[in-house]
């Protein structure tokens, strides 16, 4: 039996294409993806993520914690701002990949992928239960009471100030929604209670993502539609979703990450602080920063007419097969096939021919740098 | 729901049509398929000359979302195909039974082609699903 969202009733009298997507049953698209996707470069999209899950740890250990249990670095953040990070195994395997924010002085929310909801609560567990502090941590599972809906593009800021229009009552202090800067976090009241705004995203747009409790979402989501229309905003499901985020390259669990692929190899270095201390996975990665890995995560397009690219297809170079593409789409932005893949050092190399194998035939692609797509001012 | 499906054309439970002329049919997708596909950016067509059997994969769609197989609606040899859907290939989304056919086919047997649903069965599979 596929999960719902408390949403799944809103999107099926919208007409949205439902689809099974890590064990749930999601939106892939309401009117198309292209349609979906180009609204949020241009304006502003709406996104269900109720599906992802949420942490909460507390205590005054609770930094300490996750500064040996994380790859980035907690220190770093004051009370309401939020950072990317990474949780591996020792062997620098990802376990997943995911938003730490701090609420309180003592307090975190992580936010996690769906797919990974139950072996990163898990793995926590695990890890608590070997930590020297750990009368000092609690760890809650929030995700099936808490929901989320992402609201990205140029035109959300003005969104979030009518949808959010008191100042922030936690978090950041801010007047309001739009007065967040990139990654800060902050709460403000909806109906007399307290939601969690954070100013993130998964669309390369600038962009807000609601965290909400379960009860609370349809009203959200609602009202920002209401609110919407002079915004141009749309529904999209997670076809637009996926290609937004492939043509900025941001990861996604389980196509570019894995238990079988560090952040070294998956590009991701800069959120692992090998100067901050032990944590799991360090000697690995710090061995792999410092004398290299042996396939490195590369983006491409498509040079010559063809077919999209799509995931497990074959990457070759010099005549033989040197890896697999993890993502691959047309690019709705630049309409042509772009994707991303994973390549021996030598040919991850910016500039670089090679090809992709469709259906039997080999199709030319070049190496390209990350972001694939980047907004002209 | 998208149910247009002219009558005067046959129909594959795989949502190809097939418009008979003579010995010489032509095929494209329907309607309710292109709907649901959504945003075509890429169709593969058959060689020229290709002998297709009835039911066999013969062609390639590609929406943003996903890679379909399109079947032969009957069994024939490809003598012509769209050349057109190389450059533009969301004709298939805008004109499903005009220019968004696919190829044409010389019939092994234009009687086979009775076997094929009508507009009004067709439409009455894509509702009743």
């Amino acid at each position: 039996m596929l999960k719902r969202t408390p949403l799944f009733a809103a999107h099926q009298r919208a007409g949205g294409k439902l689809i099974e997507f890590g064990g749930w049953e999601m939106p892939v698209q309401y009117s198309t993806i292209t349609d979906e996707h180009l609204c949020v470069r241009r304006a502003a999209g709406i996104f269900d993520i109720s599906h992802m899950g949420e942490v909460i740890v507390r205590g005054p250990a609770a930094a300490a914690f996750l500064n040996v249990t994380l790859t980035n670095d907690v220190r770093k953040l004051t009370v309401g701002l939020g950072q990317y990070t990474l949780m591996c195994h020792e062997h620098g395997g990802v376990i997943d990949d995911l938003y730490a924010y701090r609420l309180g002085a003592e307090e975190y929310l992580l936010i996690i992928n769906a797919s990974r909801i139950e072996p990163d609560v898990a793995w926590l567990q695990e890890r608590l239960g070997a930590f020297p502090q750990q009368a000092d941590v609690t760890l809650a599972n929030l995700s099936d009471h808490t929901a989320a809906v992402a609201i990205q593009g140029p035109k959300t800021p003005g969104l979030l100030d009518q949808l959010f229009p008191a100042a922030s009552t936690g978090g950041t202090s801010v007047a309001k929604p739009s007065g967040l800067k990139k990654n800060q976090i902050a709460q403000f009241a909806f109906d007399g209670q307290p939601v969690c705004v954070a100013r993130t995203g998964y669309s390369g747009e600038d962009g807000f993502e609601v965290i909400t409790p379960a009860t609370l979402i349809e009203a959200v989501w609602d009202k920002a539609l209401n609110l919407g229309h002079q915004f141009c905003l749309q529904r999209c499901g997670l076809g637009a979703r996926d290609t937004l985020r492939t043509e900025v390259c941001y990861p996604l669990y389980g196509h570019e990450l894995d238990e079988n692929t560090t952040p070294i190899e998956a590009g991701v270095g800069f959120f692992v602080a090998l100067d901050k201390g032990e944590f799991v996975g360090r000697a690995v990665l710090a061995d792999q920063k410092a004398n290299g890995t042996k396939k490195k995560l590369v983006a491409f397009k498509m040079t010559d007419k063809a077919p999209p690219p799509r995931p497990h297809y074959a990457i070759w170079a010099g005549g033989q097969k040197v890896g697999d593409v993890t993502s691959g789409t047309q690019s709705p932005s630049l309409n042509c096939g772009i994707g991303m893949g994973y390549v021996p050092p030598e040919c991850a190399v910016i500039g670089g021919k090679i090809e992709i194998e469709i259906r039997g035939r080999r199709f030319a692609a070049e190496v390209v740098k990350k972001p694939i797509y980047k907004k002209t001012a | 729901m998208s149910t247009q499906a002219p009558a005067d054309l046959k129909y594959a439970k795989s949502h190809e049509w097939l418009r008979v002329a003579g010995d010489v049919a032509t095929v494209g997708i329907t309607d309710h398929a292109q709907h649901e596909l959504a945003d075509v950016v890429f169709v593969e067509l058959p060689a020229l000359g290709r002998a297709l059997k009835a039911g066999e994969a013969c062609a390639v769609v590609e929406s943003v979302k996903t890679a379909s197989d399109i079947y032969a609606p009957a069994s024939g040899t490809v003598v012509e195909v769209n050349k057109a859907l190389e450059a533009n290939p969301a004709l298939v989304n805008s004109a499903p039974y005009g220019d968004g056919w696919f190829f044409k086919l010389k019939l092994d047997n234009p009687s086979e082609s009775g076997a094929l649903l009508t507009a009004d069965t067709y439409r009455a599979q894509i509702t009743g699903a």
